[in-house]
């Protein structure tokens, strides 16, 4: 019988008033999260990226994120953050890391609806679903093997939502990634999520799709 | 030549401007009249002490008085560049830093001048000590406040941005590189500026007061050069070395961003 690796274990994470919550997230897996507003789901998501003190711990393929360094660990364990913040002028020296005529950079950015010319475009020109978009593109390119989405479809509409969808689903399924989704719509979580988890304020809850 | 000596009443007619400007402000609505005869008193009888301690220190001469003056120096800028600052680090650390940072810069030039530059024998003699040493602290203390302040106000209003970069992998160090930088340059330009307006559109102070007190403007010339070159390298480490201390604060262990170390905005 083929073992299933767990990709991330989450163990007794506690932050502020919150926690404890443990969780396994496996390879190739795409959780959703829910939860009220305010509960902490973008907290959680903060301490599992190491950026926000917690107790507890995490660990990618069983080793504890202390052995990673905190560049490493955000690396391959990465957020997405609800708002995007960016800090050059243009577009294109956020994407600097990489060749810009890199193959999956320009597939990304043809799919979410930008040509190869938005890298000359001017940040405070972009609109929110825009920088939304082009906000999981500078992540994706980078290549993590975890995923944490804090609701990232909210500025989009329907089509883009559905792109964005698509490709987080094929990335789980070639098992290149591993995704944990907050989102507030439970058509989406049905669409993309393998499991549902709702966020309490002192544990999470496995619940039936 | 001998200099001027000042009456009670030149100096009362100088006072009168200012309190013509306090009332200007009381008229136009500025607000801060009481901020202006406040603070000349304050100058006023800072100064006139300050003259007294001098006569007494420069009679004795003594390593430990000069000693003790120079420290009274440093914990007071101190606790003006935590005065000046909007957002502080809590605790006792910003206190620290500041004073820790002039310390450094200001004691070590000001050692460096004595001994190797001016030559005086012994090199804590006061009357050239204690002015050079106030004038590489109070430059420093300007620099050094503002730089720490603006670094805590932009590291707090950009902590979304700092944050984000961090999210991307980046460094501490990176993550707030360019906000450390602007904050170093803006803690330098003052006195760089100084340095290239000097002579042309202003003249210095110290070279005022030399010349005023008779001595050649060639020597009291050498001596504004010495001290602008002090001054500029005393206050630029104090900067770096300040920001350095204060940026490093900010983040943990595990290079997560910390602004629960700022206590609360104070209104100034």
């Amino acid at each position: 019988m083929e073992k299933i690796v767990s990709r991330l274990s989450i163990r007794n994470i506690k932050f502020l008033e919150n926690g404890p919550y443990s969780m396994e997230l496996f390879t190739g897996e795409c959780c959703g999260l829910n939860g009220v507003s305010g509960v902490g789901k973008s907290q959680f998501l903060r301490a599992i990226a190491d950026v926000i003190a917690h107790g507890g711990e995490c660990m990618l393929e069983g080793v504890s994120s202390l052995q990673f360094t905190p560049q490493k660990w955000r690396s391959v364990v990465a957020l997405i953050p609800a708002e995007s913040f960016w800090w050059f002028d243009g577009v294109g020296p956020h994407f600097a890391t990489v060749a810009l005529d890199d193959l999956y950079l320009r597939d990304l950015l043809s799919r979410l609806g930008f040509g190869p010319d938005v890298m000359d475009w001017q940040i405070s020109r972009l609109s929110t679903g825009e920088r939304q978009r082009l906000s999981l593109v500078r992540t994706l390119i980078r290549q993590p093997q975890v995923l944490l989405l804090d609701e990232p479809t909210s500025g989009l509409d329907q089509k883009m939502a559905a792109v964005v969808e698509e490709i987080v689903t094929e990335l789980c399924i070639q098992k290149t990634c591993s995704c944990l989704w907050v989102s507030h719509d439970q058509e989406q979580l049905k669409r993309i999520a393998t499991r549902c988890f709702t966020l309490e304020r002192t544990e999470i809850l496995e619940m039936m799709l | 030549m001998n200099v001027i000596s000042l009456g009670v009443v030149d100096l009362s007619l100088a006072a009168f401007l200012l309190l013509l400007l306090a009332f200007c402000s009381l008229k136009i609505g500025l607000g801060i009249e009481k901020r202006i005869i406040f603070s000349g008193l304050r100058m006023t009888a800072q100064l006139l002490l300050v003259g007294l301690v001098l006569k007494a220190l420069f009679a004795s001469g003594s390593f430990p008085l000069v000693f003790c003056m120079s420290l009274v120096m440093l914990l007071v800028a101190g606790y003006e560049v935590s005065a000046r600052q909007k957002r502080k680090l809590r605790g006792r650390s910003g206190y620290l830093i500041s004073t820790g940072s002039m310390f450094i810069s200001s004691f070590s030039v000001a050692f460096l001048a004595l001994t190797l530059m001016v030559n005086v024998s012994p090199w804590y003699t006061p009357q050239y000590a204690i002015p050079l040493l106030g004038m590489l602290l109070g430059n420093t203390m300007n620099g050094v406040a503002l730089a720490s302040d603006r670094l805590t106000t932009d590291i707090y209003n950009q902590r979304g941005m700092v944050e984000q970069r961090l999210l991307l992998g980046q460094s501490w160090q990176e993550a707030s590189g360019d906000i450390r930088r602007d904050c170093m340059r803006t803690g330098m330009i003052p006195i760089v500026n100084s340095m290239a307006a000097a002579g042309v559109v202003s003249l210095p102070g110290m070279m005022t007061g030399q010349i005023l007190g008779g001595s050649s403007p060639i020597d009291a010339v050498k001596y504004q050069i010495l001290i602008m070159f002090l001054i500029a390298a005393g206050t630029g480490f104090g900067v770096i070395a300040a920001i350095w201390l204060i940026s490093r604060r900010l983040f943990d262990d595990r290079e997560r961003l910390v602004v629960e170390n700022l206590t609360k905005a104070n209104k100034h």
